[in-house]
């Protein structure tokens, strides 16, 4: 029945080619709760480029899980900037497919990652189950909601914080890992890290691809008592869907997550998209960006931007960083991660 | 689920006697927890949609559709189908041709081909083109070179949304084509018909409600499909998201009225869909009813 008409396909397919080429456009390939924070920053962005340049440009975005949109970009999605949830998934989009050079996280301030945020606890109203700290999430009854390390950024951050806790609580001064006389004592702490983390995710009944999975699982079906959450996340959760049913916890200790972001020099180079994707990253760091970062709920890079009473919303707490307790992503993700790893050998579904 | 035509045909011209003598009690006990079950299964979630994407009044369920984003989706589902359905309609009439009116050497093989799409996993339908076309696949270098866009892009839905709706008409054409048999043809043959006017001619007309029931069936998964098209799709707002896309995006986005109000589209498509096969499948019992009289009469 479509066959008598080729005129109408001719028409949809000449509509869409010339809605692509009407002007230059920027492809962020970003990961799962970023979203609200682009939908604002990318207008801002837009309308900041057409009053210095009077070039009009559209931002297209494409979100998922971490782990997954890396692997789209090595397999040719065309993205301009990656703003993704960890250095790795970044390394391996040069590694695999030698899109971006090795030194791409030294060219932009505070290791490319123009916010910061952490892991967080969001429990239901009222806290029922009384969960105050990483300890209390091993107590009986409790089930925990955290999605699959393999492909989510988010939940790879939720695993080290839970490893990195259990090391402090170990050692009691995390700078022992980096000294070799204490070679044992770390070792040691290990295993009790191990341990912990292992029994942690016997307690997880459903292991979404994504963050953004996770939350509707604990949110929207009601399943678990305590989601490991990214901070934003959390923030977002109990914004959007009524801060009398959910409670964030912070935990004593937990990890410093920066989500970095990098130009993919191949491919701006190829659409000839350079300027405007290193002036998008930029703004990212500029004033206004900074601003819209704490207001979507990321730590800015530059809390000096922020508003004050955004910045308010942010609670203490002890960071470790991922280079202090695991010397580095490459080394966080070969013993952890990858295929055989220790989340292979103690993830039993 | 398209076997059914050919299973239900065998049953259907018999005259109807009682299966069994159980009691009443049995009877109605059997029929209640069908029907229980259809209901809680079938019905209910039909009914959670509406509800759903109507909760916030009419004036939001239609403001869902207004969003630039939601019209590509729209946009881009209806071209996929309009090229998958067409272009499956000419293989699936050519393969079905093919097989019920030649004898050769390999056609056991195709049949058995035809139906690899339903064996194998849409993900993995999916994963395979990115296999082939990905930029670390077997052609991404050379696509890349000469700027060709196939996965992340229009073209790689389509193919993929091709490759999941392919046996669909095939597989509607052929059991009725084979019961028809060659004899109508061969007539016309005699007759100094030749090979297009046979087709135009004999053929076609004593297929057309197969070949109807069959592009229904394609294009509801051609519009429906999720796994295939999310691996290929690259998920690229306005652009590469499907009506099923965004749904999920929606949902995600905490958005539940719009994905709600979306995925009421879909399944209007559903139910348009199954109203539309059972008229058309009673067309097509009757059909093969008659070339089975034919044959037993001659």
């Amino acid at each position: 029945m479509f066959l008598r008409r080729p005129s109408i396909i001719l028409s949809i397919l000449a509509f869409a080619t010339v809605a692509l080429a009407q002007s230059r456009t920027l492809l962020n390939v970003s990961y799962d709760p970023t979203r609200e924070l682009y939908k604002d920053f990318n207008a801002a962005f837009v309308q900041h480029w057409y009053d210095t340049t009077g070039e009009r440009v559209r931002i297209r975005m494409s979100h998922g899980g971490a782990g997954k949109q890396a692997r789209s970009v090595i397999d040719g999605l065309e993205a301009d900037v990656v703003t993704l949830a960890l250095a790795y998934d970044i390394d391996a989009i040069g590694e695999k497919a030698g899109l971006l050079p090795e030194g791409w996280q030294s060219r932009l301030p505070n290791a490319s990652a123009p916010y910061t945020s952490t892991i967080v606890f969001l429990v239901r109203k009222g806290n029922p189950k009384g969960i105050r700290d990483w300890d209390d999430l091993l107590k009986p009854g409790i089930g925990i909601i955290t999605p699959n390390p393999k492909t989510s950024g988010g939940a790879r951050w939720n695993y080290l914080a839970a490893w990195g806790y259990a090391m402090q609580k170990e050692l009691g001064d995390l700078t022992k890992i980096s000294d070799p006389s204490k070679a044992d004592e770390v070792r040691a702490a290990e295993d009790k890290a191990r341990e912990f983390v292992t029994a942690l995710y016997r307690k997880v009944p459903v292991m979404d691809t994504g963050a953004r999975g996770s939350t509707t699982t604990f949110v929207q079906r009601g399943i678990g008592d305590v989601f490991l959450s990214w901070e934003n996340e959390a923030f977002l959760a109990v914004e959007e869907l009524g801060p009398d049913k959910f409670e964030i916890i912070v935990p004593s200790v937990s990890i410093l997550a920066q989500p970095p972001v990098t130009v993919v020099d191949k491919v701006v180079d190829k659409r000839g998209t350079r300027d405007l994707a290193e002036a998008y990253l930029e703004y990212l760091y500029s004033p206004i960006g900074q601003r819209l970062a704490a207001k979507h709920f990321y730590r800015p890079y530059q809390p000096e931007h922020a508003d004050p009473a955004d910045l308010k919303r942010f609670p203490e707490v002890s960071l470790f960083t991922i280079d202090q307790v695991f010397g580095g992503w490459q080394r966080a993700q070969a013993e952890h991660f990858n295929d055989g790893g220790v989340f292979d050998q103690i993830y039993r579904p | 689920m398209a076997g059914t035509v050919s299973i239900n045909l065998a049953s259907g011209s018999r005259a109807q006697a009682p299966a069994t003598r159980d009691a009443p009690i049995v009877r109605w006990t059997l029929i209640a927890i069908a029907l229980g079950f259809l209901a809680l299964f079938l019905v209910l979630p039909l009914v959670v949609i509406f509800a759903e994407a109507f909760r916030e009044g009419i004036g939001a369920y239609f403001a869902s559709f207004n969003d630039p984003d939601a019209l590509a989706a729209i946009k881009l589902t209806l071209l996929t189908a309009a090229i998958a359905v067409p272009v499956n309609v000419v293989f699936g009439v050519c393969a079905a041709w093919a097989i019920t009116k030649f004898k050769f050497p390999g056609r056991s093989l195709l049949v058995t081909l035809i139906d690899l799409p339903f064996a194998v996993s849409p993900v993995v339908a999916g994963l395979i083109f990115v296999l082939v076309f990905g930029l670390q696949g077997w052609l991404g270098p050379w696509l890349a070179e000469h700027d060709i866009k196939v996965i992340f892009a229009v073209p790689g839905i389509v193919l993929a949304t091709l490759f999941i709706t392919f046996p669909f008409v095939a597989r509607e054409l052929i059991p009725l084509m084979e019961e028809q048999g060659t004899e109508e043809e061969q007539a016309a043959m005699t007759l100094g018909a030749r090979g297009w006017t046979i087709f135009r001619r004999v053929t076609l007309p004593n297929i057309r409600w197969a070949l109807l029931y069959g592009v229904i069936l394609c294009n509801a998964r051609a519009m429906g499909e999720f796994g295939a098209v999310s691996v290929v799709s690259g998920h690229i707002r306005g652009e590469t998201n499907t009506l099923p896309l965004h749904v999920e995006i929606l949902y995600n986005e905490y958005s539940f009225v719009a994905a709600f109000a979306t995925a009421s589209l879909l399944a209007v498509l559903a139910i348009v869909t199954l109203v539309l096969k059972s008229l058309v499948e009673y067309r097509v019992r009757r059909q093969i009813a008659r070339a089975a009289i034919g044959e037993e009469s001659s």
